[in-house]
C-alpha cells in the first residue's frame, strides 16, 4: 500500500531544506538580472559553482577561515561577472545569453578535469570543508524539532543561517528595487535606449545588476554544498533551467516569488517522486520499472509547469495586469 | 465651422535675424547652440550622412525637413551620441561632443526624443516621468539601500513630475502603466520625460508621426512653449504645415547634404526645395497661397478645440 503520510512528510521536509533555500537565492540572483533588468543569464550554474568551488578550495587547499572563504568565493564571482560583462553588455541581449551559457559550462569542464585534480578534486569533487562552519554552530549538541522537522544542531544551524541570508538578500533586493536604481533598472528592461537617452550610464547598470544577482547565486551555491559535497556534475545547464524553472513558476519580475517558487519547486518534486516510487513498488504501474519511477518525477513536473507557464505566465505573484500588454 | 465664439489663436511669435549673412546652406548663425563640421557616416556604400557645415540657433525652433532617407534620423543619432560618425566633429553650447557617450550628452542637456517611441511600457507613467530626472541620488546602488538619503528628492521629482503630466494632460493617467497610453499619449509622455531633465536642446524625432488629430494642436502648443521657456527645439518633421506653422528656422536635407535653410516661408518657395524634396507633387500642399494655408491650420486648430 502508499503510505501517503510518509509521502508527505517528507514532501514537507524539502519546504525548510537549505537545497530549497540555495534554490531560492539563485532564483532571487536570476529574478535580478532576468525579471528586472531583462539580462538573459543562463549561467547561473556558473555563479553557484563558483561560490561552491570558491568555498570548498579556499576551505580546503589555503586553509582559510570561512568567513575569508566566503569573500574569496564572492570575489571570484565579481570577477566571473565582469570577465562575462564587460564585452556582451554593450551587445544585444542575446549575446549575453550565449556567452554565459558557454562560460557556465567551461567552468565546470575546468572543475571536472583531471589536470586540477589536487584542488578540484576532478569528477570526484570535494568533501571535508563542513568543519569550519560546523565550529560556529552555538546550538548545544542534540535532536529538535518535531514531526519531519527533526534534525540535529547542525541541520538547524544550517537551515537557519541559510534562511537568514535568504531573507537578508530579499529584503535587499526589494529596497533596492523599490529605489530610484531600481527604476532604471526596470527601465533598462524595457528599453536601453530610452534610458539612455535620459542620460543614465546604462552600461554600468547592467553590469551592477549582473554582478549582484551573480553574487547572489554565488552564495547560495555555498549554501547549495553544506549538506552535500561539491560534485561538478552539479554544475551542468539543467541547474540553470531548474532555476529559471523556479523563477518563471514563481513570477520573473517578484522578490517571493523565486522564494516561495523554489519551495513549491521541491515539495512538488518530493512528492510526485516519493509518489512514482512507492506506487511503482506497489505495482500500480504495471510495466515500469523502478529506474523509470526515478526518472518519471521530471516528466510529471515537466508538465505541470508547462501548464502553468501556459496558463498562468506571470507566475504565482506576478502581477496580472503586467500580461494585457506582454508584446 | 463654429469660430467665431471662441478667440482664434494668435499666430505663434516667430524668432527673426537668427542668421549672419547671406541666406545659403551652412550659414553662420547669431547665437548657434550646435555647430557642426564635416559630419559624415556612410553605412556601406551609402552616405547616409555629408555635412559640411550646419549651425542650430538657440532659443529658436528649427525644423530638419527631407525626404525619406535623406539622413535626418541618422543625423540625430550622431548628434546625440546614439551613433558614430566616420567623420567630423561638432560642438554643443561650446562642448565638444564627437565621440562622447548618448547618456553624458544627455546629461549635458540635449535630450531626444524618438521616431518609434519609447515608452517604458511595464512602468507606470509616473516612473516614466521620474526617471528622466537627472541627478537622482537615489541611483546610486549603495544609496539606493539608505532611502533616508534620497526620500526628500524624491518627493520634489515626484512633484515635479505631477505638475508635467497635468501640464500635458496626462496628470489621470499617472498610476497606468506606460503601455496603456495610445500612441499620441506616448509622444507626449515622451516629450513630457526628456523635460523632467530641464534640456537646453530638445531634439523630437517626428513628433507628429502617428499623433490623432485632435492631439495635435496640444503637442504644438507644448513646443511653442518650450521655446518661451527658454529651450531650444530642434524637431524632424514631415508634416509642412506644422513646420510652416512653428518653425522659426528650416533646414532642409537630402541625400545627406544640407540642400538648403532658411525661415519657413523662404525655404519652401526655394526652387531647390521643391526639386530634392516635394517633387513632382508639391502643389498638392505647399502650391496653396500663405493665405489658404493659413485659413487651413486655423479651421485644423479650432476643430480641435471643440473635440
Amino acid at each position: 500500500m502508499v503510505d501517503f503520510w510518509q509521502i508527505i512528510q517528507n514532501a514537507a521536509i524539502e519546504l525548510i531544506s537549505p537545497t530549497t533555500a540555495a534554490y531560492a537565492l539563485a532564483a532571487l540572483g536570476l529574478a535580478i538580472h532576468f525579471g528586472y533588468t531583462g539580462l538573459i543569464n543562463f549561467g547561473q550554474a556558473g555563479f553557484m559553482a563558483i561560490g561552491a568551488y570558491g568555498y570548498a578550495i579556499s576551505t580546503l587547499t589555503l586553509g582559510f577561515p570561512v568567513w575569508a572563504s566566503v569573500l574569496v568565493g564572492i570575489g571570484a564571482s565579481v570577477v566571473f561577472a565582469l570577465i562575462l560583462g564587460i564585452p556582451t553588455l554593450r551587445l544585444r541581449a542575446d549575446y549575453l545569453a550565449i556567452v554565459t551559457i558557454a562560460a557556465a559550462e567551461i567552468l565546470r569542464l575546468i572543475f571536472t578535469t583531471n589536470t586540477l585534480e589536487a584542488v578540484t578534486g576532478s569528477a570526484d569533487g570535494l568533501s571535508g570543508y563542513k568543519g569550519g562552519f560546523a565550529a560556529l554552530n552555538p546550538i548545544p549538541p542534540g535532536n529538535y524539532g518535531f514531526g519531519p522537522f527533526e534534525y540535529n544542531a547542525y541541520d538547524w544551524f544550517l537551515r537557519i543561517v541559510a534562511w537568514t541570508i535568504v531573507i537578508i538578500a530579499a529584503l535587499l533586493a526589494w529596497q533596492l528595487m523599490r529605489s530610484p536604481w531600481g527604476r532604471v533598472i526596470k527601465g533598462i528592461r524595457e528599453d536601453e535606449d530610452a534610458v539612455r537617452a535620459l542620460g543614465k550610464n546604462v552600461y554600468f547598470y547592467k553590469m551592477q545588476s549582473l554582478i549582484l544577482g551573480g553574487v547572489f547565486g554565488t552564495l547560495g551555491g555555498m549554501i547549495f554544498i553544506l549538506p552535500r559535497a561539491v560534485v561538478p556534475a552539479n554544475y551542468a545547464t539543467t541547474l540553470t533551467f531548474f532555476i529559471y524553472t523556479i523563477l518563471l513558476l514563481g513570477g520573473a519580475a517578484t522578490i517571493l516569488g523565486p522564494i516561495i517558487g523554489s519551495m513549491i519547486f521541491w515539495v512538488l518534486l518530493s512528492a510526485v517522486s516519493g509518489f512514482v516510487a512507492r506506487a511503482q513498488a506497489a505495482g500500480w504501474f504495471p510495466g515500469m520499472s523502478s529506474v523509470q519511477a526515478g526518472q518519471t518525477r521530471f516528466i510529471i513536473v515537466g508538465i505541470v509547469l508547462m501548464l502553468l507557464v501556459i496558463f498562468r505566465p506571470q507566475g504565482i505573484f506576478g502581477n496580472k495586469k503586467e500580461l494585457a500588454f506582454v508584446k | 465651422m463654429s469660430s467665431e465664439a471662441k478667440p482664434t489663436r494668435g499666430a505663434p511669435v516667430k524668432s527673426t535675424n537668427l542668421h549672419i549673412g547671406e541666406i545659403k546652406p551652412g550659414v553662420a548663425k547669431v547665437d548657434p547652440i550646435i555647430v557642426a563640421d564635416n559630419v559624415t557616416r556612410t553605412f556601406g556604400g551609402l552616405t547616409a550622412v555629408d555635412v559640411e557645415h550646419v549651425e542650430v540657433p538657440r532659443n529658436a525652433i528649427t525644423a530638419l525637413i527631407g525626404p525619406n532617407g535623406a539622413g535626418k534620423t541618422t543625423l540625430f543619432n550622431l548628434l546625440t551620441g546614439f551613433d558614430k560618425p566616420d567623420t567630423g566633429s561638432w560642438v554643443f553650447d561650446g562642448t565638444a561632443l564627437a565621440g562622447i557617450p548618448s547618456f553624458k550628452v544627455s546629461r549635458m542637456g540635449q535630450v531626444r526624443t524618438f521616431q518609434l517611441t519609447k515608452a517604458l511600457n511595464l512602468l507606470s507613467v509616473l516612473d516614466n516621468m521620474k526617471l528622466g530626472a537627472k541627478g537622482q541620488k537615489g541611483e546610486n546602488m549603495f544609496r539606493a539601500l539608505l532611502p533616508w538619503t534620497w526620500r526628500a528628492q524624491e518627493e520634489q521629482i515626484e512633484a515635479k513630475a505631477i505638475e508635467l503630466l497635468s501640464r500635458f494632460k496626462l496628470d489621470t493617467k499617472a498610476e497606468d502603466y506606460a503601455a496603456s497610453l495610445s500612441g499620441g499619449q506616448r509622444k507626449l509622455l515622451e516629450m513630457a520625460r526628456a523635460l523632467m531633465s530641464d534640456p537646453q536642446l530638445v531634439m523630437l524625432d517626428e513628433p507628429m508621426a502617428g499623433v490623432n488629430p485632435a492631439l495635435t494642436q496640444s503637442l504644438l502648443d507644448h513646443i511653442l512653449d518650450l521655446k518661451t521657456q527658454g529651450m531650444t527645439v530642434l524637431f524632424v518633421e514631415h508634416d509642412m504645415q506644422m513646420v510652416r506653422h512653428i518653425a522659426d528656422w528650416v533646414i532642409v536635407m537630402a541625400e545627406g547634404k544640407i540642400v538648403a535653410e532658411g525661415p519657413p516661408e523662404a525655404v519652401m518657395a526655394n526652387p531647390a526645395v521643391i526639386d530634392a524634396y516635394l517633387g513632382s507633387h508639391h502643389d498638392q500642399d505647399l502650391g496653396a497661397t500663405e493665405e489658404e494655408n493659413v485659413v487651413a491650420m486655423k479651421e485644423l486648430l479650432d476643430a480641435d478645440d471643440e473635440s
